[in-house]
C-alpha cells in the first residue's frame, strides 16, 4: 500500500502551493486561540441546533439522542484547476446516470447492447417495476446526486481522484457544507480576505430552481414541498434547514392526502395542491398502498398520482437501481454508451464477486482488499482487509462463499489526508468529498461539497454515524 | 400554512407562556412565605398553587405532605410533571424544533438556548440556591422569546397562531390565579371591613393583595392607574377588565380576537363568535356587577368558555381533517 497523499504537505516542510497562505497564517496563530475558536464553534452549533440523531443511544445527560457532528477548523482546499476538471467529470457522470435510469425503465438499450447483464437490473432489490414506462419531466430521475470522491496516492507521489460511490436516492449532508462555511466566515473572517474562496451559499437557490424546473408541465406556479420522516429522523435538521432556506413547506406524511388523483396538503385555509415533492423519505415508505403497508411516513395513493404525471418526486422512485454497488462498475461504460465520451472521473477498479474469476481473486487477497455489501450504506457491512482481525476475515470468507453476488471488492485505497485538529495537536486524518450535483433543466452544482474526515487515527471510515467529522471545503478562484 | 405547523406554533407559545406564569406564581408564593406568618397560612398558599394547576392529587400521591421545598421541586424540575417549568420548557422547545423552519433563526435559537441553559442551570444547582433568581430567569427568557417573535417574525399566519397561543394561555392562567387567590380571601373580600380594626389583619391584607399584583407585574401599574391604596375590588378590576393592563383578561381577549380575525377561514365562524362574545362581556362588564354575582362563579365560567374556545381553535385550524 502506498503511503497517503496529503492535501497540504507535499513532503517534509514542503507545503503545496494552494495551502501556503493558509499555512503561514496558521503558524502565526497561538494554540489557545485555535482551541478557543473550537469551543466557540461547538457552542454555536449547539445553540443553532445543528445536530443529528443517533438511533438507540442516549445523550451525555441521558435525555436524548442529539449529537453534534465534530467540525474541524482546518479547511480542505481544492485548487481551481482541479475543481474545474472534477466539475466536468461530475456533470458528465450524472448526465449518464440519469440516461441510464431512463433507459432501465424504458427501452433498456443498454441491456440489449450487452453492456449491463439483465439480471443485474431485474434481480436488483432497488429496481421498481412500477416505474416501467412512466415518463418523468425532462427525463430526470436523480435530481440531487451526492457523488463521493476520494483522492488516492499514485506510485510517483501524485494523487488521483476516484469516484467511490454514487448516491442517487436521498443523499444528505449539504446543510453541513453550508453551515460549515458560515461558521468559518464567522470564526476567521481574516482568512477570507486573504483567500478568494468560491461561495456556496446560493445552493438553496439552485435547488429551488431545479425543483421548480421539473414540475408537471401543466403547472405554471408549482407548489414545492419538502417531505421529511419527522423531527426524530437523523437528518431532520437538514430537512428543516433546506425547507426554510427555500421558503417551502416542510411536510410529513400525515399532512398529505390524495383526492381525484391529485396530491394535497392540509392547511389552516383548507386543502392546497402539491406539485413537486423534494422527498427525504426512502422509496419503500412513500406509499403504503404500493410499498411497505406499515409505513406512516408517506401518503396512501401517492404512487398513482405520480404515475399519472400529476406530481414530480425528486428524486424519482427507483433511482436506487443506478447507485447500487453492483451497478457501479458499469458507470464508465454507461458514459461511453449514452454520451459517446471518455469518462473524465476514474472509477475504483472493482471485483464483482458474482463472477467466478473475480471471486477467486478476492478470496485469495482478502487481507488487502475492501469488501462491501452490494446494498450496504453508511459504512456498515464492510470489511477493510488490512485493518481486520483474522476472525473477521474468516467470517467474511464464509459469507462470500455463501452469497458471492451480494458483494464487491476493491483495492484498499489509501484516502488522502488533511491536517486536522485532534487531542494531541494537528495530525493528518483521512478525508473524502461529496459534491452535490443538481439536475433540472440543466446540471448545476456549487463549487466543492462536503468534506468528511475520519477523526480516528488511521481510520478510513468517514461516516458521521461512525465517528466521522466534517471540514469546510474551499475551492479557490482561478 | 400546514395545520400541523400551526398546531406546533400555537402550543410552543402556550407552553412558553405557561412556564412564565408558573414561575410568577411560584415566585409570589415564595416571597409571601418569607413574610412572618403562621405555618398554616404558608401551607394554604402552596396548596392553592397546586390546585390552580389541578395537581393536588398527583402531588399528594408522589410527595405526600406539602412543604415549600417539595412543591417548588415538583413545579420547577419534576420531569414527570408535565406542568412543571421543566415540562413546559421542554414541550415549548420540542414544538419549536418541529417547525424550526417556520420560525426565524433568532426565534428558534432563543427557544433552543432557553432549554439548553435551563438544563445547565438545573445541573449547576443555581435554582436550588436562589429560587427567586431562577424565577426571574424564566420570566426573562419568556420576555425574550416573545420579544424576538415580535421583533423578527413576518406578521403572517405563523405569527398570529403564536400570538393566539400566548394570549389564550395567559387569559387562562390569570383567571386561575385570581380565582385561587381571591378564594383564599373569600371572607375578607365579601366584607373588606371585617378586619375589626385589627391592624395586623390589615397589614396582612396589604401584603396579600400586593403579592398578587406583583405576580402580574401589576404593583406599580396599580398605583399609577388608581393612585389609591390597595383595595381588593380595584385589584380585581385591574386584572380582569382593564384593557390597558397587559396581563388582564380583557387585554388577553383583545389580542386573541384580533389575531383570530386575521386567520379566519371558512369554518371558523362559530369560534370567532365565541371569542368575540367573551371579549365583549369583558369590554362592557363592571366590577361591581361581577363581584355581586360572585367572582368565583364569574371566573369559573370564564375558564370554561376559554376552554371551549381553545377546543374550537383546534378543531377549525389545527387538527387536520380530511378535506
Amino acid at each position: 500500500m502506498n503511503s497517503s497523499f496529503d492535501e497540504m504537505n507535499a513532503g517534509e516542510a514542503v507545503v503545496r502551493e494552494h495551502y501556503q497562505v493558509y499555512n503561514r497564517w496558521l503558524a502565526e496563530q497561538p494554540g489557545d486561540v485555535m482551541r478557543g475558536r473550537r469551543e466557540e464553534a461547538e457552542m454555536i452549533f449547539r445553540r443553532v441546533g445543528i445536530t443529528f440523531a443517533v438511533y438507540g443511544t442516549k445523550d451525555e445527560d441521558g435525555s436524548g439522542t442529539e449529537r453534534l457532528i465534530p467540525f474541524d477548523l482546518i479547511p480542505r482546499v481544492i485548487p481551481a484547476h482541479e475543481w474545474k476538471e472534477m466539475e466536468r467529470g461530475l456533470h458528465q457522470r450524472v448526465l449518464a446516470l440519469n440516461r441510464f435510469i431512463h433507459d432501465v425503465y424504458h427501452a433498456q438499450e443498454i441491456i440489449k447492447a450487452g453492456i449491463v447483464p439483465a439480471e443485474q437490473i431485474f434481480r436488483n432489490a432497488q429496481f421498481r417495476p412500477e416505474m416501467m414506462g412512466v415518463d418523468v419531466p425532462g427525463g430526470v430521475y436523480a435530481h440531487i446526486a451526492g457523488i463521493d470522491i476520494v483522492r488516492a496516492a499514485n506510485a510517483d507521489g501524485s494523487g488521483s481522484y476516484y469516484v467511490l460511490e454514487d448516491n442517487l436516492r436521498v443523499p444528505s449532508g449539504v446543510s453541513y457544507m453550508l453551515e460549515n462555511r458560515k461558521m468559518m466566515m464567522r470564526l476567521f473572517p481574516d482568512l477570507f480576505s486573504m483567500h478568494r474562496v468560491e461561495p456556496v451559499a446560493h445552493y438553496p437557490d439552485l435547488l429551488l430552481d431545479t425543483l421548480r424546473a421539473v414540475a408537471p408541465a401543466a403547472v405554471n406556479e408549482p407548489t414545492v414541498v419538502l417531505l421529511t420522516p419527522g423531527m426524530y429522523n437523523s437528518a431532520y435538521f437538514e430537512h428543516a434547514f433546506l425547507a426554510q432556506q427555500m421558503g417551502i413547506e416542510l411536510v410529513e406524511g400525515q399532512d398529505l392526502f390524495v383526492k381525484d388523483n391529485f396530491l394535497y396538503m392540509r392547511t389552516t385555509q383548507g386543502a392546497k395542491r402539491v406539485d413537486v415533492i423534494y422527498r427525504r423519505v426512502d422509496d419503500d415508505f412513500l406509499d403504503p398502498l404500493a410499498f411497505r403497508p406499515d409505513s406512516t411516513l408517506g401518503c396512501a395513493g401517492l404512487l398513482s398520482v405520480y404515475r399519472a404525471g400529476n406530481l414530480t418526486l425528486a428524486n424519482a422512485i427507483g433511482t436506487g437501481v443506478a447507485d447500487d454497488k453492483s451497478i457501479y462498475p458499469y458507470v464508465p461504460q454507461m458514459i461511453e454508451f449514452y454520451l459517446g465520451e471518455k469518462p473524465i472521473l476514474n472509477n475504483v477498479p472493482t471485483y464483482q464477486c458474482r463472477k467466478a474469476e473475480d471471486l477467486e481473486y478476492v478470496l485469495s487477497h482478502l487481507a488487502e482488499l475492501v469488501v462491501k455489501e452490494v446494498h450496504g450504506a453508511g459504512g456498515y457491512g464492510m470489511l477493510v482487509g488490512p485493518a481486520a482481525a483474522k476472525s473477521e476475515i474468516a467470517d467474511f470468507r464464509k459469507q462470500l462463499r455463501a452469497h458471492p453476488e451480494g458483494y464487491i471488492a476493491q483495492p484498499t485505497l489509501s484516502l488522502s489526508t488533511c491536517p486536522t485538529f485532534v487531542e494531541s495537536g494537528i495530525a493528518p486524518r483521512h478525508i473524502d468529498l461529496r459534491p452535490f450535483v443538481m439536475s433540472g433543466k440543466t446540471v448545476q452544482m456549487v463549487p466543492g461539497g462536503l468534506t468528511r474526515v475520519a477523526l480516528k487515527e488511521k481510520s478510513l471510515v468517514v461516516n458521521s454515524s461512525q465517528g466521522g467529522g466534517t471540514k469546510d471545503t474551499w475551492v479557490l478562484e482561478g | 400554512m400546514l395545520s400541523r405547523t400551526a398546531d406546533h406554533l400555537y402550543w410552543m407559545a402556550r407552553y412558553m407562556e405557561r412556564a412564565e406564569n408558573t414561575a410568577r406564581m411560584l415566585d409570589v408564593n415564595y416571597q409571601t412565605s418569607l413574610l412572618p406568618q403562621s405555618a398554616d397560612a404558608a401551607e394554604k398558599g402552596w396548596k392553592g398553587l397546586l390546585s390552580i394547576s389541578e395537581l393536588t392529587s398527583d402531588f399528594g400521591e408522589r410527595y405526600g405532605a406539602i412543604h415549600a421545598r417539595s412543591v417548588m421541586d415538583y413545579m420547577v424540575r419534576d420531569e414527570k410533571n408535565p406542568a412543571s417549568i421543566y415540562g413546559c420548557l421542554l414541550a415549548a422547545r420540542e414544538n419549536a424544533r418541529a417547525v424550526r423552519g417556520t420560525l426565524t433563526t433568532e426565534v428558534w435559537e432563543t427557544q433552543n438556548q432557553t432549554w439548553l441553559e435551563f438544563k445547565r442551570l438545573l445541573a449547576s444547582g443555581t435554582f436550588q440556591k436562589d429560587p427567586s433568581e431562577a424565577f426571574e430567569w424564566v420570566k426573562f427568557r419568556s420576555h425574550l422569546s416573545r420579544g424576538v417573535t415580535v421583533g423578527t417574525m413576518l406578521q403572517d399566519e405563523a405569527f398570529h397562531f403564536l400570538r393566539i397561543g400566548s394570549f389564550l394561555e395567559r387569559a387562562d392562567n390569570t383567571a386561575r390565579l385570581l380565582d385561587v387567590k381571591f378564594h383564599a380571601m373569600d371572607t375578607e373580600f365579601a366584607n373588606p371591613m371585617n378586619a375589626n380594626g385589627n391592624g395586623k389583619d390589615q397589614e396582612y391584607d396589604f401584603y396579600h393583595w400586593s403579592a398578587i399584583l406583583r405576580s402580574m407585574s401589576g404593583f406599580e401599574v396599580y398605583r399609577k392607574a388608581y393612585r389609591n391604596v390597595i383595595r381588593p375590588e380595584k385589584v380585581a378590576e385591574l386584572l380582569i377588565l382593564r384593557p390597558d393592563m397587559p396581563r388582564s383578561l380583557a387585554a388577553c381577549m383583545n389580542e386573541v380576537v384580533s389575531n383570530l380575525e386575521r386567520v379566519a377561514n371558512e369554518q371558523s365562524g362559530e369560534t370567532l363568535r365565541c371569542a368575540g362574545r367573551i371579549r365583549s362581556d369583558l369590554q362592557y362588564g363592571r366590577i361591581d356587577e361581577i363581584v355581586a354575582t360572585g367572582l368565583h362563579a364569574f371566573l369559573t365560567q370564564f375558564l370554561e368558555r376559554v376552554g371551549t374556545l381553545g377546543a374550537g381553535i383546534s378543531r377549525d385550524f389545527l387538527v387536520p381533517v380530511q378535506a
